[in-house]
Formats: structure tokens, sequence, C-alpha cells
């Protein structure tokens, strides 16, 4: 059952996100993104992740793709061309390249033919809320505080680069 | 725990097939608090007392013709209305109605709860964009804006509950409120976790989505028929399930007050027919409040609404939090 | 566990970063310009006090692993404090000038150099990653700070893109190396690393990625465009400080996590050294402006900085570490000098046209401007000097005679194009006689400290460099069977 499960989030995983790559309107992309997270979301569950899966919802379905979706419907952005109308030189390399890369990951991951891993219950130990906190402040404590630094200043040089005004306090204003 | 019994799991499912139809009942409710509270009658002829007036509602709007909008993005313009319905039936999932009944028990029950929420954003602002209407986009960037921004202060609250359980699962908060509730111990919480309610579940006075003089219908301008029906119904399942969150965070889920004090030992069905009950009138009591309030309070201004949630009740949930944490702290450590 | 002595090991760093906290604040109440400036100059010079007395100091671990102290950390850390806080010295001024002497700008350098000091500590791929990105978001920004030009939007717009770019090749390398040794820890990852594919893949992208933030060639087509479009004193800070948190984790990186028996790592480093040398010189040959001749000899110097990784010797590291504090001497007085002349207006004083006969106005100015210039070039008995000579010596002493002579040539030939805004200063009749700024006391002072520096470093090498290489003696490199 649980296999089924997997294989059918999987698939779902992977179409959502050819599908984002290869749709046309950038609405219907961000959409089949949002489709792509939750669908990687229930991968996690069935990992015994729950945290995880929860926080990714949460942060990235429910925060940041929302904010997307606003920028995307705000700009109007028009249907852009599609990949496949002409032939250059330059998607075949990439091409090529990118079946460089799938079959390095292919080859790496080929020692590992069991598909799903068997859960042990200290496994299951390791995605609780609990585990992920206890963890978190103590040792990961100090790349916890980092992590604030960061998106303290994203935050700050966010708004510096929105700001229009001049601001007061500068010479000749 | 003791065993749960048969009898429990029909108390269980009453309840769930109460819940499943509260967005009718609450649909008429509000017409019948609402007439009441204008000096009216309300609807009064559809069997008897006009309960069944809902039912009526339900038929017309499924014989009426589906109209959509030829410029607009036909396929979101049919999934938005589902996922809104989707999202509130989600909630349901972990939430305990009594000792024992709950449909099931999530290790992070609570950040689930956010989870499903802050997906709930979607429907609205998809109807908004699809209709490919003036209205309705800037219906439903002002109820995304209005949802996200009230969801940080909407975790605030919760966390601070969190404080006082030590475990992000729903069975553990309702079980820490045996003896106190929540809003003894956190009544800003409680209001400010009240207030974001009502902004999440965007009925006045934060209905700014459908400020009628301004946008005509909001996000839902251009839905008709039962598309429009889901929306009116998940805007009601809504009303419900914050009524039932508020009770479960704030008001000791299914205790009653210092139920852990007074409250004698009880068969199994028993207090799964007592808590049940008391669930429910809880719930119905918030319900009643949402209606109460949308009747009388009017509608606030869409920059006083962003000035709210960031400069007021942002700041004020987190000196909550960390003030709490505090004190909980000390709690443990130095008494 | 001991969370003062934690605390203490890491004490710069937390510094900077409250202080930057406490900055915005200030900036938000208050908008005091001069406290915030006050304030920043204060964090910076009492980190760096802190991090000079720790070079002195025990060598160990702090916050569960995750980052050392004492040691290549704490002179690295001193050397981004030193070049953070000379920058912000020599900015205020510039700024001002400018128009743009907004709060959030002290606030993000202090920020970044709280970022550049936990990656020059990294002894956790984790911290590595969070350093390097709280640093590269600060510096996106500043990159952009002036926005109603089109070149600061265009330095922005590509800094960004390319280092989300290369930001993505260096979690994918971590990805693959987490998979392959199933830690984050660098020694546990020495410990536990062998030859096969996962892992040498994780290490070549790890590489890339640095490669990106160094700006070595192949990988450093961003550094021009974004020198030149970013505020002069701003573009300082970025070449400096950035440039030396990120060596040193390099260097932390090369020296514990990839071990020498999994792949032929020094001839990656080799090949790339000599790329960046002959093209990073070779382009600045030709370039009219001087914010962009200086970006490209700042491609050159990671070039020679470089040939010590590729030595891949104890002298080698030793040698990378001074080269890195000369480095930053060097040019944060030649940018702010720069700064300087741009301060006048009606010229567009990055165009080397218009330095003709500037060196007779303000010949204080001419002459340190000129050492510097002579410094980078390499000419002794400047610092520059010493520092390339250091590691050249290394590179010849690790059998690599050809690396070496192909870095004296690429430096030899970059002497045509230091000496050339010279040759204008000097020996060119000024176009129009426009009256030069007076520059304020504290720019001067920073000025003139940096050049005794230059000199100093160059004529007394010795306690300093003797230091360095006592950080490499004994177990300091993990010896792995492939």
């Amino acid at each position: 059952m649980i296999t089924y499960i997997f294989i059918f989030l999987a698939l779902l995983a992977i179409a959502s996100a050819l599908a984002m790559v290869i749709n046309k309107n950038t609405v219907n992309s961000a959409l089949f993104l949002v489709l792509n997270l939750v669908s990687v979301a229930g991968i996690y569950l069935l990992l015994e992740a729950q945290f995880l899966a929860v926080i990714q919802i949460i942060v990235y379905a429910g925060a940041i793709m929302v904010l997307f979706l606003f920028v995307i419907m705000l700009l109007n952005i028009d249907a852009e061309e599609s990949l496949f109308d002409k032939f250059r030189i330059k998607y075949f390399v990439a091409f090529l390249l990118a079946i460089a890369v799938l079959s390095q990951i292919l080859y790496s991951l080929g020692n590992f033919s069991n598909m799903l891993p068997q859960i042990s219950s200290e496994m299951a130990e390791i995605g609780t809320v609990e585990a992920v906190g206890d963890v978190l402040f103590t040792d990961f404590l100090l790349p916890f505080e980092m992590t604030g630094i960061l998106l303290t200043a994203a935050i700050v040089g966010a708004l510096l680069l929105a700001q229009h005004k001049i601001k007061p306090g500068s010479n000749n204003d | 725990m003791e065993p749960v019994t048969t009898t429990s799991y029909i108390v269980l499912g009453i309840a769930l097939f109460l819940l499943l139809n509260s967005a009718a009942l609450a649909v008429y409710s509000e017409r019948r608090v609402a007439a009441f509270i204008q000096n009216r009658i309300g609807p009064n002829r559809v069997g008897p007392m006009g309960l069944l007036q809902p039912i009526a509602d339900v038929l017309k709007l499924i014989l009426k013709e589906d109209v959509t909008p030829i410029q607009g993005n036909k396929t979101i313009h049919a999934i938005a209305p589902i996922i809104p319905v989707v999202t509130a039936l989600m909630t349901v999932a972990v939430i305990p109605f009594g000792e024992g009944l709950y449909v099931t028990d999530i290790n992070a029950g609570v950040l689930y709860l956010l989870a499903v929420a802050s997906l709930g954003v979607y429907g609205v602002t998809l109807a908004g964009w699809s209709s490919n209407s003036k209205y309705s986009l800037l219906g439903g960037l002002r109820a995304a804006a209005q949802m996200v921004s009230y969801e940080l202060p909407m975790g605030m609250a919760i966390a601070s509950c969190i404080l006082f359980t030590g475990s992000l699962s729903m069975l553990d908060v309702a079980g820490a409120q045996e003896y106190w509730w929540n809003f003894f111990r956190n009544p800003i919480g409680a209001v400010i976790f009240i207030v974001a309610s009502f902004a999440e579940a965007n009925r006045t006075p934060f209905d700014l989505v459908e400020a009628e003089q301004e946008l005509v219908g909001g996000f839902h301008t251009e839905y008709s028929s039962m598309k429009f029906g889901m929306f009116y119904l998940a805007e009601y399942m809504h009303v419900v399930i914050a009524s039932m969150l508020i009770t479960t965070f704030f008001f000791g889920s299914y205790h009653l007050p210092f139920a852990g004090y007074w409250l004698p030992e009880m068969s199994v069905t028993a207090k799964a027919v007592l808590d049940v009950s008391v669930f429910t009138l809880k719930t119905v009591f918030w319900a009643f409040v949402f209606i109460w309030v949308r009747w009388t309070v009017p509608r606030f201004k869409y920059n006083q609404v962003m000035k709210l949630g960031w400069e007021q009740m942002l700041p004020i949930s987190i000196l909550n939090f960390i003030g709490l944490a505090a004190i909980v702290y000390a709690w443990y450590h130095f008494i | 566990m001991d969370y003062l002595h934690d605390l203490y090991a890491f004490l710069p760093g937390i510094i900077t970063a409250i202080a930057g906290l406490i900055a915005i604040l200030i900036d938000s109440y208050k908008d005091d310009h001069d406290g915030i400036f006050g304030l920043t100059v204060i964090a910076l010079f009492a980190g760096l006090v802190i991090a000079v007395m720790d070079m002195f100091g025990p060598v160990g671990e702090a916050f569960s692993g995750m980052i050392t102290y004492g040691g290549t950390a704490a002179f690295g850390s001193a050397v981004v404090l030193f070049g953070a806080l000379f920058s912000v010295l020599i900015s205020r001024e510039y700024l001002m000038a400018i128009d743009h002497n907004f709060g959030e700008i002290y606030a993000l350098v202090l920020f970044a150099t709280s970022g550049m000091l936990g990656l020059a500590s990294a002894n956790n791929l984790v911290m590595v990653f969070l350093g390097l990105e709280t640093m590269s978001i600060c510096l996106y920004v500043l990159a952009g700070t002036v926005k109603n030009q089109k070149m600061g939007a265009e330095a922005a717009l590509k800094y960004f893109l390319l280092g989300a770019f290369s930001t993505g090749f260096l979690l994918y390398g971590m990805a693959l190396i987490y998979g392959a040794t199933g830690s984050f820890d660098l020694y546990q990852i020495a410990q536990a690393a062998s030859g096969d594919l996962l892992f040498v893949a994780g290490g070549g992208l790890i590489l890339v990625g640095f490669f990106f933030k160094v700006a070595a060639v192949p990988f450093h087509m961003w550094t021009p465009d974004v020198y030149q479009g970013t505020p002069t004193t701003l573009t300082a800070y970025m070449a400096t400080a950035s440039k030396s948190a990120t060596f040193v984790a390099f260097i932390l990186i090369l020296s514990r996590m990839l071990p020498a028996g999994a792949a032929d790592w020094s001839s990656v480093l080799t090949v790339i050294a000599i790329l960046t040398m002959v093209l990073g010189n070779i382009i600045a040959l030709v370039q009219d402006n001087v914010k962009r001749m200086l970006a490209y000899s700042s491609v050159a110097h990671a070039g020679y900085l470089l040939v010590g990784l590729a030595a891949d010797t104890p002298e080698g590291y030793s040698a990378v570490l001074y080269y890195l504090l000369v480095y930053t001497l060097m040019n944060v007085g030649a940018f702010g000098i720069v700064a300087f002349y741009e301060r006048q207006q009606g010229l567009d004083f990055t165009d080397i046209n218009n330095y003709a006969g500037l060196g007779f106005k303000r010949p204080a100015m001419g002459v340190m401007f000129s050492i510097f210039l002579f410094s980078l070039a390499g000419i002794p008995p400047l610092a520059g000097f010493v520092g390339k000579y250091q590691v050249f010596a290394a590179a010849i002493n690790a059998d690599m005679l050809g690396l070496a002579i192909i870095g004296v040539l690429a430096s030899a030939a970059s002497v045509y194009y230091y000496l050339r805004p010279m040759v204008y200063m000097y020996m060119r009749e000024p176009h129009k006689d426009l009256p030069l700024v007076q520059p304020g006391w504290l720019f001067k002072a920073s000025i003139l400290i940096l050049t005794l520096l230059t000199i100093y470093f160059g004529i007394a090498p010795g306690g300093l460099s003797d230091l360095l290489a006592s950080y490499y003696s004994g177990e300091w490199i993990v010896q792995i069977a492939p």
C-alpha cells in the first residue's frame, strides 16, 4: 500500500515538475509548482518526517508561492513562447548536459535498489517536532541564529532596494 | 485512556454528520439572527420555522445557469471554488470532539492546522484572477494579503498556547485545559486569536474582500450557480471551523470550566455524550458571536486592516508570547 | 555545554550581528546617521581587537563543532574585520557625497561581516553555506544601492542572478557530499571520504561554487560589471572582505574536508589558477575604466591566491593567508583613493583619461595611490611583493615550477596597467582645471594608516609569516587512504 502511495506521489511530483517547466502560462506554472511542493511534502510524510512535511506546506506552498502568484498576477505576464518552437544548438547542448547529470545521479543512486527504506522507530523519532526542536537549539544553535541574521538582512535589503524616496538625513533634499 | 466504545463512535459519527451540515445550518441561522437583530422576521416559509430554507437555496443554485467568463481561465475558474471547501473539511481531521473522540492524531497537529489554513488562500486568489475582472482581481488580492498578514498573529497566539501544552498534538492541547482553560491563562492571546480568526474567515469587520460599495461581490463577482454556492458554503464552513478552533485552543475544548476539580468520574458513554454536547454548545456560541458581530460592527477601511494586523496585533502577539514564555520558564524552574 | 566559552569563541561575529540589529533600530526610530556610523566603527574595531587577540590564543572548536576558533579562523576573521573597518571608515564621506548615506548600508555591512566571520571560521558545511549566503545577500543589496543609475541596478541584478546560480552549485555539491559521507562536519567528511563518484562530484561542485564566489576564470564574468556599478567604497569592501572570507573558508575546506587521496584537487586548482592569472591580467591591460581595471586586477589576484592553494602545502596555505592581508590593505587603499577622486563633480573620475595631471594637485593622495598601485603590481619593497613572493615560493617548493613561472610572467605583464594611471597622473596635462575637494581627517588618517601598513608589511613580514606558519605545524591536514 505504502509503495503504491509512494509511486503515485512520485509520479505526481515528476509530472507536475515537468508541467511547470513546459507550461506557457506563468500562473499555471506557479500552480504546478504548488502541486509539486505538496506532493513532495507527501513523500516526506511517507518517510515519517511529519515536521518537515508540514513546514514545507506552510512555508513554500502557503507563504512563498502565494507571494509568487501575487507578483505574477499583478505583473500580468504574457504567455511565453514555447521552448520547443525552434531548434537551437544551445538547447541541444543543454539537453545533453541534462542527460549527463541525470545519468550521473542514476549511477550514483544505483546501489540503493530498495525503493522505500525500512523505517525503524528510531528513524520515525527523528522526524517529530520534539526531535527537530531539540537539535535546533543545541547542536545547530549557531546556524539557527545565523539564519535569523540572514533573514533580517534579506528583509532590510529588500526594503532598501524597494524604497523609492531619497531618505531624509542625507545632504541635498 | 479508557477504551472507546461503539456508542462513542456513534456519538462521533453524529457530531461529524452535524458538522458537514453545519454550513447549511449556519446560513439559516445567519439569516434568522440578522433578521432578529434588525427587527425583522427572516425566512420562515419553507418548512417549519423556515428550517428547510437552506435546501431550497441549494436547489435554486444548482438549477441556475453556470456562467463562465469567456476571457477568463476556465480550468482555474472551475478548480478555485473547490479549494476552500476542501481545506475547510481537512481541518476537522485533527480536532478532538471529546475524550478519545477524534479522527486522527498528528504529532504536529497544530502546524497541520496552520498549513491547511495557509492553503485556503489559493481558492480566493485564483478565483479572483481567473475571472479576468478588475473587481474580482482586487478582491482576490485583498483577501490574499489579508489572510497572509493575519496568519502571523494567529500563529503567535497559537504558539503562546503551546507553551502551556508542551506538545503540538491537538489531543494534548485539549487535554491540558482540563483544569484551567487557556483563556484564563492567556487572555491576550485569546483576544488576538479571535480577531485573527475573523480576519482569516473574511468576516465583518474584515470583509474587505467583498466590500459591495467598492468591489461588487469581490472575488466571486463572476461566479454563478453552484460554483458560487461552494464559495458561499465554504464561508460558513470557515465560520464553524473558526468557532471550533477558538473553542479548542482557548475555551477548554470539550472540558467544562475547571472540570478537573469538580467533575465526578463517569462511564465512557456518558462522558462521550457530555463532551460532544459541551463542545458543540461552545462552537454554536462562537458561531453566534460571528454572526452577531457581522450585523453590529461596521467594516474597516483596508489600510486600517493592514495597520491593525502588522503594527498592533503582530507586536502585541510577539510580546505576549515572549512574556508568557518567561513566566512559564520561571514557573517550572524557580517555583 | 559551556555556552559562555562558545560565545567567546564567536564573539566578533556576535558583536557585529548585534550591532547590525541595533543599527536598524536606530535607523527606524531616530534616523541618526552619525550614531550608526559610530556604532559600526566601534563594533568592527572591538571585533578586530578580539580577533587579533585570538590569533595568539589556543585553537579549538565551539558550538558543537560548528565553528573553529584561533589559528586560521582567527586570522581570517581579523583580515575580514580589518577590511570591513577600513571600508566603512572611508565610506562615510563618499556616501554623503553621492547622497546615499543610508543607515541601512551600515547595518547591511555589519550583517555581511558577521556572515563572513561565520564563513571564515566554519567547521561545518551548514555554517559555510549560511555564512556565504548572509554575506552574499547583503552584498547583492549593497551592489544595487545606487538605484537611480542604470549601472547600479545592472550590477545588483547580475550579481544576484549569477550568485544565486553559483549557490545552486554549492548546495548541490554539499548534498552529494552529505549523501556520500552522511555528515556535514568537515573532519567527519574527511574521515568518511572515499574516491567514489558521489564524493568527487560533490567536491567538484563545491569547488565550482567557490570559484564563482572568488571570481576565478571562467566564473569571473560578473566581477567587472558588479565592481563598476557598486558605490566605490562598498566595492572595496566587496573586493577585500568577502574575498578574504571566502578564501579562508576555501582553505578550511581544502585542508580539512577534501583529502588529497580522493581526487587530484591540486591539478584542478592549478588549471584554474593559470587561467585566472593569465586572462585576468590580459583583459585588465585594455581597460580604460579604473574600477574595471581594479576589478580585473582582483580577478588576477584571485589567481595568485589559487596558486598558493594549488601547492597544497602548509607553506602554501600560510602564504595565502599572508597574501589576503596584503591584498586587503592594498585594495581598500586603492579603491579609497579612486572614491576620493570620484567625489569631484563634473567629470567621470572612473575614466582613466580624467586622471591626467591629478598627481600634482593633491600630492599626498597621488603618492599614496602610486604606493598602492606599485604594491598591487608586486614591486619591492612593498607588501604586495612579499605576498607574491611567498605564494610563488610555495608553488616552487611543491614542485610546481611551471605554475610559478606563469604566475611571475603574468605578474610582470600586470605592471603595465598598474603604471598607466600613474602615467596619466604625472605625465599628462590636465584637460580642465578642477579644484579638488578637501578630504576629511578620518578619510586621510585611514588612507595614511593603510599606506604605512602596506610599507611595513613589505619591509618586515617576518613576525607575521612565522605566526601564520605556526598554524600549520604539526597535524594540520587529514591524511586518508583513498
